[in-house]
């Protein structure tokens, strides 16, 4: 085991894939001479050169349809998007014709590619540079869309993303670059589709995905404090999702609280609150809270975007009310 | 483009004048059964026909090597699907939704694909696979192989961002693309004169250092002879090119469209200059082809269309399980 960031992890993965297939090639605003706009791609130019790692203009509904093109005749690109933000501009190429022309094709025209970059709320920001788009990704079938949270779920699901012969949609998030875990040195991957329990407990499930797990983390330390144990499902992938994980921890616990970046309406947050509902109704001991973004743009003001969006105390509060725990 | 050019290009692929006329009456008559087919309701939703435009796919597709080469397209694409050389019944099945369709029903008429004959679609978004077409050059050219992409597109797709984003990386790039823009003149109910900054659409390459070229697209030879100049300079400059084949289409925009905003006497004038009368025209003064061959040739291809016409009715619904294959592989 190694001690790496985030970053690191994602590079290691990027690097692996690129030597062990040719057709991988990395594309996207600054990824080249610049080395990465969080520096994911450092040192990747020099090494594969400049016909694999593609510096693009800003365009992203181009580059990415470009890339999608390349795909379809049979390359692997790997498309950096500077931040998930952008890749609204992108979103036809995406949804209309990466998730889509396998089925219009009839099942001819498979599309691997992965589109990868930081999502979800950063600092000082504003709103159109912080938000949390997984749900709106998570909506599209066709697509597969994995969060992972650590360095570890991050390099074995980027090497399973490169490899796999549909579009995967890979968000990572600014704050996580710097984050470290530890990462085996000998190769693994990670099967898309498939949650981990972080933490094991009896009372209660804390469900997410992506960067929040940090705080579920923090917020499941108070709560062993208190003498309550939650059993954490990282879900790391939201399509396809692990809904055998999911009715697993709730039908032991009896009791779910789900923590989602992104804002509440038409969320994974929701979706997976009306799954569990709908599957596990008898199981429950209590309603199903879910902890998201306020409904809000992301407001500037630091005190503001903290207050807009999930937090240590807000899962505590989830938590206790799920088990009809009053205010200490 | 020079004249030395056309003349490579000309000897390296003489064109079969006959074949083009087949096609282009193939097209024709197997749009007619399906505009006949829907007029029955055996067809629903968008049904864009083709007829009027035939040259150009059939000008342009003529140069290809599909085993090396691709094709992309917008909605309107039967005719270049045709062109490509794909199975008629398998068309006609896809447009009755029928599983032996070449999207096995999942597609209709927008997405005709072919895989193997380098048939990428039949894209419904206007201007949105035109990436797509330089990312597929970008393979060729990453891999070194010999290969041109057709793009076409109408002047419906010209203003999108799409468009003008692929351009400039198609560029910066050097990939060899064709993009043909087949101005028909009107995007949907709009005369394009309407809604451009120009009249030429040729020019609209010269701001991404990409030269261009306006062709009349209903003269086939003209079609083949340029876009013979601008798949050799492709490959050999390894450069994009756009081209703006000037053409017609004799119906609405799909079947709903009456087609209001134009006067009988302009769609006449074109009528007059049919591509499929003109070529037969020059085929019958060159002495190559005789008006009795024309018409054997015209009765074999009725002959077929009703055979994929058969075929589709024929062929049996998808079964309910298929609703949930081809999301992923």
């Amino acid at each position: 085991m190694a001690l790496i960031t985030y970053r690191e992890a994602l590079r290691q993965a990027l690097k692996e894939e690129m030597h062990r297939d040719k057709n991988v090639i990395l594309l996207g605003e600054e990824v080249a001479q610049y080395n990465g706009a969080y520096k994911v791609s450092k040192g990747l130019l020099d090494e594969f050169g400049e016909e694999r790692v593609i510096d693009t203009p800003i365009t992203e509904e181009g580059f990415t349809g470009v890339a999608i093109g390349a795909a379809i005749a049979g390359m692997r690109p790997v498309v950096e998007w500077m931040t998930f933000n952008f890749s609204i501009q992108a979103m036809d190429q995406v949804f209309n014709n990466a998730a889509k022309m396998l089925y219009m094709s009839g099942g001819q025209v498979n599309i691997p590619i992965v589109f990868r970059g930081p999502n979800g709320p950063a600092e000082y920001l504003a709103s159109q540079h912080s938000q949390a788009l997984a749900s709106v990704y998570a909506h599209f079938p066709g697509l597969k869309v994995v969060s992972p949270a650590t360095p570890y779920d991050a390099k074995g699901l980027l090497k399973s993303a490169i490899r796999d012969d549909n579009p995967v949609v890979f968000m990572e998030a600014e704050l996580m670059y710097a984050w470290e875990g530890d990462v085996p040195e000998e190769e693994y991957l990670i099967e898309i589709g498939k949650a981990d329990l972080k933490k094991e407990g009896d009372d209660v499930s804390i469900i997410t995905f992506g960067k929040p797990l940090k705080i579920v983390t923090e917020a499941a330390e108070i709560l062993e404090k208190r003498g309550i144990h939650a059993d954490i499902l990282d879900l790391r992938s939201l399509r396809p999702l692990d809904e055998e994980a999911i009715l697993k921890t709730v039908k032991k616990t009896n009791r779910a609280v789900i923590v989602d970046e992104s804002w509440p309406v038409a969320s994974m947050a929701s979706y997976i609150g009306w799954f569990i509902s709908h599957k596990a109704f008898d199981f429950l001991d209590a309603p199903v809270e879910l902890v998201t973004s306020e409904d809000v743009p992301m407001p500037y003001n630091h005190t503001l975007e903290l207050a807009a969006q999930p937090s240590v105390d807000k899962i505590v509060q989830a938590v206790q009310k799920v088990m009809y725990i009053g205010e200490a | 483009m020079t004249s030395d050019n056309t003349k490579k290009q000309e000897t390296q692929n003489p064109p079969d004048l006959k074949h083009m006329l087949g096609q282009m009456l193939l097209i024709r008559r197997f749009e007619e059964r399906a505009a006949q087919a829907y007029g029955l309701r055996k067809i629903g939703g968008f049904l864009h026909l083709y007829i009027g435009q035939e040259a150009v796919a059939v000008g342009s597709i003529a140069h290809l090597d599909l085993k090396r080469d691709y094709v992309y397209t917008a909605y309107r694409d039967h005719g270049h699907a045709i062109a490509c050389g794909m199975d008629v019944k398998k068309l006609m099945a896809e447009l009755y939704g029928k599983e032996s369709g070449c999207s096995r029903g999942k597609g209709g008429s927008m997405h005709f694909f072919d895989r193997e004959k380098h048939f990428m679609g039949g894209n419904g978004i206007v201007g949105a696979h035109i990436p797509l077409a330089a990312g597929t050059a970008m393979k060729i050219k990453f891999n070194k192989e010999n290969g041109v992409v057709l793009c076409f597109f109408g002047d419906g797709a010209i203003h999108q961002g799409a468009f003008h984003e692929t351009l400039n990386l198609a560029k910066i790039w050097n990939l060899p693309v064709v993009f043909i823009c087949e101005n028909n003149q009107y995007g949907m109910g709009t005369d394009f004169r309407r809604v451009s900054s120009v009249d030429d659409f040729s020019i609209m390459g010269q701001s991404y250092g990409i030269p261009g070229k306006q062709v009349n697209g209903m003269d086939v030879l003209e079609v083949y002879r340029e876009v013979g100049e601008a798949v050799y300079r492709a490959k050999e400059e390894r450069t994009p090119i756009l081209l703006e084949i000037k053409t017609y289409r004799y119906k609405g925009h799909s079947m709903s469209d009456p087609a209001k905003y134009r006067t009988k006497e302009e769609l006449e004038e074109y009528k007059n200059q049919d591509p499929i009368l003109i070529l037969k025209d020059h085929l019958l003064k060159e002495k190559k082809l005789t008006e009795d061959e024309f018409q054997k040739m015209d009765k074999k291809i009725k002959e077929q269309v009703r055979a994929a016409a058969d075929f589709a009715e024929e062929s049996p619904e998808p079964a309910l399980e298929s609703l949930y294959e081809d999301v992923l592989v």
